[in-house]
């Protein structure tokens, strides 16, 4: 598993399933959504203006750089949301619903855009 | 008086809940508006419903005093309004604006007490917006309430006591910890000496964690100038490069770095309802203007703990606690006053205390204020709109911006979503040395509401 963060204690929690850009995830209950997100990948979110990937900063609710999208378009601050199975959560801006932003287009396009 | 007084506090942490107990013990009913899941405030986090892990596990040498500010809190649970999960976005004239769940409700208030917490002071580095790197209060958020480490590898730098803490946290705890690098030199002795006068317990401990580091075989670097976080786009950080303490140029592989120099206070409440500032040389930042017992400079506001200044959870508790008792003082209570009358001389005392420790802890871990002059023209210095220090100079030398509001309004540097929160205090270093003037008379970001993100459709309620 390609994952950024490390669990170090607290595994034998119970499994929760949720949906990450629409694959099916696996997370634990208790976990908020950045971990569950950390847990499953390497990033959490692309930066707007084209610098690449994010994977939150604060942790605290203070930076605002953990926004996740729901499928309706409704937006998430994945460090201070906690999972609930069934979630389906993106990590890109839902394209019907969200303008995505010329400078986020373009490094997208790059060759060095990772696999969400 | 005849009505009973509306008491609204924000946080639920050592101050604010320190604040609840004095005014339930007087027979208030204050309203407790926490943007927390729960109680306890960031340093004393409670962890989610189901984890096991004990208080010694997750708080250390403060497992007596978290079990105790949490059973604390219990005990008043429902002698208090209490409201998780609720941001406080706005003061205006006697009343608190709040939102929760979409909705927002406006509060009126006799006397506010605010307990708004601190973040991480940060200084932006060419690489600190790669994923991979957070602050240091996040790496320890990460261990205490999700028992996750941020990376297989991890370099703490900056400078501090949060700085040890965390590092020896991670590695107590089973985490890889790269490296401690720290920008501040070896403790001058007499600023040594001053935290040791004021505290020693507390010196000695931070001391023994340092040596538990070095023990482990962790590099721990002294008087280290930041160079770099480097990384790639696909994998986010990968080393972190320093010179030490004698210019020799050091790199440590990292796929994580926890960064930050020491606290800032959360001020933007206490700015909103028009209290002044002063700026503090030795620190070179702006904070608000409080008395012995935490009043503002503006009535019926109160502020306390490292939302007001730095002097950590005991300090915090002890605040927390006189600005209540001041609050009924001043709304005429009758056994509120005889409460501050029979503590207001010790709790004082206290704070006077831990304020020399909080003077000796700036001493020895400086901001290094000269580096963040000095940042490369290419470094990001707004991760949330990605803003270089290039473009800040840019709008001191070319539109002539010699005021920290003023260059936001050109550079947008303080105007993204963290609202200035990681950047004002490295731009306004870079916008003093830019054009040639001190740091105190670039001034300081102004607060602006909402101090965080709402959604545009959030219907207001009254009560």
């Amino acid at each position: 598993m390609n994952s950024r963060f490390v669990r170090i204690a607290e595994t034998d929690r119970i499994a929760v399933e949720i949906r990450i850009d629409g694959e099916p995830a696996q997370t634990l209950a208790g976990d908020t959504l950045l971990v569950a997100l950390l847990m499953n990948g390497r990033r959490v979110r692309d930066s707007e203006f084209g610098d690449g990937p994010r994977a939150g900063f604060c942790l605290m609710g203070a930076c605002q750089d953990c926004w996740v999208w729901t499928e309706s378009g409704a937006r998430l601050r994945a460090c201070s949301t906690p999972v609930q199975a069934g979630m389906s959560v993106l990590t890109r801006p839902p394209p019907a619903l969200w303008p995505i932003t010329p400078d986020l287009r373009e490094s997208l396009g790059a060759d060095s855009a990772p696999a969400p | 008086m005849n009505q009973a007084p509306r008491i609204v506090i924000v946080g639920a942490g050592p101050a604010g809940v320190r604040a609840a107990q004095a005014l339930v013990e007087a027979g208030v009913r204050p309203i407790l508006v926490d943007e927390g899941q729960r109680d306890g405030g960031q340093i004393y986090r409670r962890q989610p419903a189901g984890f096991r892990r004990s208080y010694a596990k997750i708080y250390g040498s403060e497992a007596a005093k978290a079990a105790a500010l949490h059973s604390s809190f219990d005990t008043l649970r429902e002698r208090v309004d209490y409201r998780d999960r609720t941001l406080a976005w706005n003061v205006t004239a006697n009343a608190l604006h709040t939102t929760r769940d979409g909705t927002a409700v406006t509060l009126p208030f006799d006397a506010l007490i605010v307990c708004a917490g601190a973040t991480d002071r940060l200084m932006p580095l060419p690489g600190w917006q790669r994923a991979g790197c957070y602050s240091l209060g996040a790496a320890q958020i990460a261990l205490k309430a999700q028992a996750c480490a941020i990376g297989t590898r991890t370099v703490f730098l900056g400078s501090g006591p949060l700085l040890y803490l965390v590092a020896s946290q991670y590695l107590r705890a089973g985490a890889n910890v790269a490296a401690v690098l720290d920008t501040a030199p070896a403790a001058g002795a007499r600023a040594a000496l001053a935290i040791l006068r004021a505290r020693p317990r507390l010196a000695l401990r931070g001391l023994g964690m340092m040596w538990s580091l070095r023990r482990a075989g962790v590099p721990v670097l002294q008087g280290v100038r930041p160079l770099a976080i480097d990384g790639d786009t696909a994998r986010g950080v990968s080393s972190v490069r320093v010179l030490d303490g004698r210019g020799h140029e050091r790199c440590f592989e990292a796929d994580a770095v926890a960064l930050g120099w020491h606290l800032r206070p959360e001020t933007q409440l206490a700015d909103l309802a028009r209290c002044e500032f002063d700026f503090e040389p030795a620190s070179r930042q702006w904070l608000p203007r409080i008395d012995a017992d935490g009043r503002s400079s503006t009535k019926g506001i109160y502020l306390a703990g490292d939302g007001t200044r730095i002097l950590g959870a005991d300090g915090a508790e002890a605040a927390g606690r006189l600005a209540a008792l001041a609050a009924m003082v001043d709304l005429g209570h009758a056994s509120g006053a005889q409460s501050y009358a029979n503590e207001a001389a010790q709790l004082r005392h206290a704070l006077r205390t831990m304020d020399r420790f909080r003077a000796g802890l700036v001493q020895a871990f400086p901001w290094p204020h000269e580096h963040a002059a000095s940042l490369p023209d290419e470094t990001v210095v707004c991760r949330c709109e990605t803003v270089t220090a290039g473009e800040l100079r840019r709008c001191v030398n070319e539109l002539g911006s010699r005021e920290l509001n003023r260059a936001k309004a050109f550079s947008r540097v303080g105007m993204g979503r963290c609202q200035g929160r990681y950047c004002g205090h490295a731009g306004a270093e870079i916008v003093a040395a830019a054009a040639g003037v001190s740091i105190e008379s670039v001034g300081r970001l102004r607060a602006q509401a909402p101090v965080k993100p709402l959604l545009m459709n959030t219907p207001e309620v009254e009560g």
